[in-house]
């Protein structure tokens, strides 16, 4: 049986890859680039039972889901920007309070309502500072249609198998160009189910280590009550300013991603084997600097590039090693030097970091990245 | 690399990235080669300037906008004067005869105009349909797709009420711009 295909924008695959995933509870406020997730939200949710609900702002967006998934829902928001700003308060209760949830976040671009249509890459350092606060931060940064689909799915597995807030930020040429898509039959993409507690509700503790750094979530609903906080917490769910209890909590929380680097972190390498510059991108960034490489190639210049599907947790392991390889490293990206500051941290001065950096909405274009590659020496 | 490039430009609220998107959709769903489809445009809902970038290659595509034009349409005259820089010398260059009347001065152009939205008015009967006249003619000056893969796409993409209306200003589209180009 041939599979079904169709041409779509990167932000309705996102929706449909969300429906793969089990999600059945949306909670947003609509803000360009981002709104047709939620378009194909409302129309699809309906469908299958699921619910869709536009609060007020992103704000209670942002606490809607977060009270769906302590019910038992997957749960997604979409928004960009302003609205991703807005939001950082209750993703830091997500992480504290280890709810899984996904949050999809199209980079239009900044600071404030910036230029609602034009694309961008400023919001990376958002996904991991933008709440205060040491916590776990994964943040996914899909380059084509078909990516934003299995990676909003990869999103969902990842939030529930952490059990903490997932985002997922395509640039807005990602989120609104159009491609062909494949879709999954169903069962072709492994989609991770929820821990739920293996004990009795009265034994039931929600931070309960005794069952590794991500214990079991119980659904509200279920029969299990427990108490839930954004104060730092004891296994019982119950505030404490216990030093040694915080401390552990605080590292444990943080260990959820930093132990399991190798599980999250995935990237692309393409002909790196011989290469002397790499060109490092992430997003619709890495589809102009993979055709600057081939041209470089046909040009006789070694050139590669390393393409970040993981944004966070940063693939440090691999970019030291590169360092260690290559003359240079070039990085384009639609923001004022954001990725950059990473590569130089990795690279620690063994090898020139070169910036393209674009925030005037509009793409970095072949030419720019190719000029670059041609300054490394 | 075969890649080609269109950009169907013109205001905001003529339909040209819905043009652009049946485009893409017929090379990529109906005949069988890769595209992508890009757009960019302001704020406003209606009015401002708006383009729509189709790449449609054999294999796969990278970049996924426009870096040197085949094709171009230009529904206005601010969309004619802002989108030529990057059209290749040669390239189709189809403008709306009444909305553009100052035409490129420098560069080598295969020039085809005739009144698009006119025609929609008149011959097809509703001036909505102005973007599917003008994908017609686009279908058949650049050789893309075929006249009946980009009809399906058309007849895919729109309202079951509005099929005979789109198959028509499609056909009406087509034949004008073979007819102005010959």
């Amino acid at each position: 049986m041939s599979k079904k295909v169709a041409f779509l924008q990167g932000n309705e695959a996102a929706a449909h890859g969300a429906l793969y995933a089990g999600c059945d509870f949306f909670g947003g406020y609509p803000i360009t680039p981002s709104t047709e997730v939620a378009e194909v939200m409302s129309i699809e949710l309906p469908k299958i039972g699921g619910k869709f609900i536009q609060m007020e702002d992103e704000i209670g967006a942002m606490a809607a889901i977060l009270g769906a998934s302590l019910a038992g829902a997957k749960v997604l928001t979409s928004t960009s920007g302003p609205g991703l700003s807005l939001k950082q308060e209750l993703i830091g209760y997500g992480c504290i309070a280890e709810i899984p949830c996904v949050i999809y976040n199209v980079m239009r671009g900044g600071p404030s309502t910036g230029m609602p249509t034009g694309p961008s890459q400023s919001d990376v350092m958002c996904a991991k500072w933008g709440t205060h606060g040491d916590h776990p931060a994964i943040c996914l940064t899909p380059a084509s249609v078909q990516e934003t689909y299995e990676e909003v799915i990869r999103a969902f597995n990842l939030s529930e198998k952490y059990r903490t807030p997932v985002m997922v930020m395509p640039d807005e040429i990602v989120a609104h160009m159009r491609e062909r898509i494949v879709f999954p039959e169903q069962g072709e993409i492994e989609v991770v189910p929820r821990k739920s507690p293996t004990v009795p509700p009265e034994q039931y503790k929600p931070y309960d280590t005794s069952f590794g750094d991500v214990p079991p979530l119980a659904s509200f609903g279920s029969g299990y009550k427990f108490h839930v906080t954004g104060l730092n917490k004891m296994q019982d769910g119950f505030p404490t300013t216990k030093a040694d209890i915080v401390q552990a909590e605080e590292e444990r929380q943080v260990r959820k991603v930093d132990a399991n680097v190798d599980d999250i972190v995935t990237f692309e390498e393409y002909l790196l084997e011989d290469a002397d510059v790499v060109v490092v991108a992430y997003g619709s960034t890495s589809r102009s600097a993979r055709y600057a490489v081939n041209i470089a190639r046909e040009q006789g210049v070694k050139a590669g590039m390393f393409r970040i599907k993981t944004f966070w947790p940063f693939p440090d392991k691999q970019i030291k090693a590169l360092a260690s390889k290559v003359k240079g490293i070039v990085i384009p990206e639609m923001n004022l030097g954001m990725c950059s500051l990473e590569l130089e941290r990795c690279a620690q001065g063994k090898v020139p970091v070169l910036g393209i950096f674009r925030v005037d909405g509009e793409p970095i274009n072949p030419d720019q990245i190719l000029e670059k590659i041609k300054e490394v020496k | 690399m075969s890649r080609y490039e269109l950009r169907f430009s013109g205001s905001g609220g003529q339909g040209l990235i819905t043009a652009g998107i049946i485009m893409a959709k017929a090379a990529s769903i109906y005949e069988g080669k890769q595209a992508v489809q890009s757009q960019s445009y302001g704020p406003e809902a209606r009015g401002g300037s708006s383009k729509s970038e189709v790449i449609i290659s054999d294999g796969p595509i990278d970049y996924p906008k426009a870096t040197m034009v085949d094709a171009l349409l230009a529904m206005t005259q601010e969309a004619c004067d802002k989108y030529t820089h990057d059209l290749k010398e040669g390239g189709i260059l189809l403008v709306d005869s009444d909305l553009v009347t100052k035409l490129p001065t420098t560069g080598n152009y295969r020039i085809i105009s005739f009144p698009i939205i006119n025609t929609a008015k008149t011959d097809v009967g509703r001036e909505i349909v102005a973007n599917i006249v003008a994908l017609g003619a686009m279908v058949a000056l650049t050789g893309q797709v075929s006249r009946e893969n980009a009809e399906k796409a058309v007849l895919s993409s729109v309202p079951e009420a509005f099929i005979e209306l789109n198959r028509k200003a499609f056909s009406i589209g087509y034949e004008r711009a073979l007819a102005a180009s010959a």
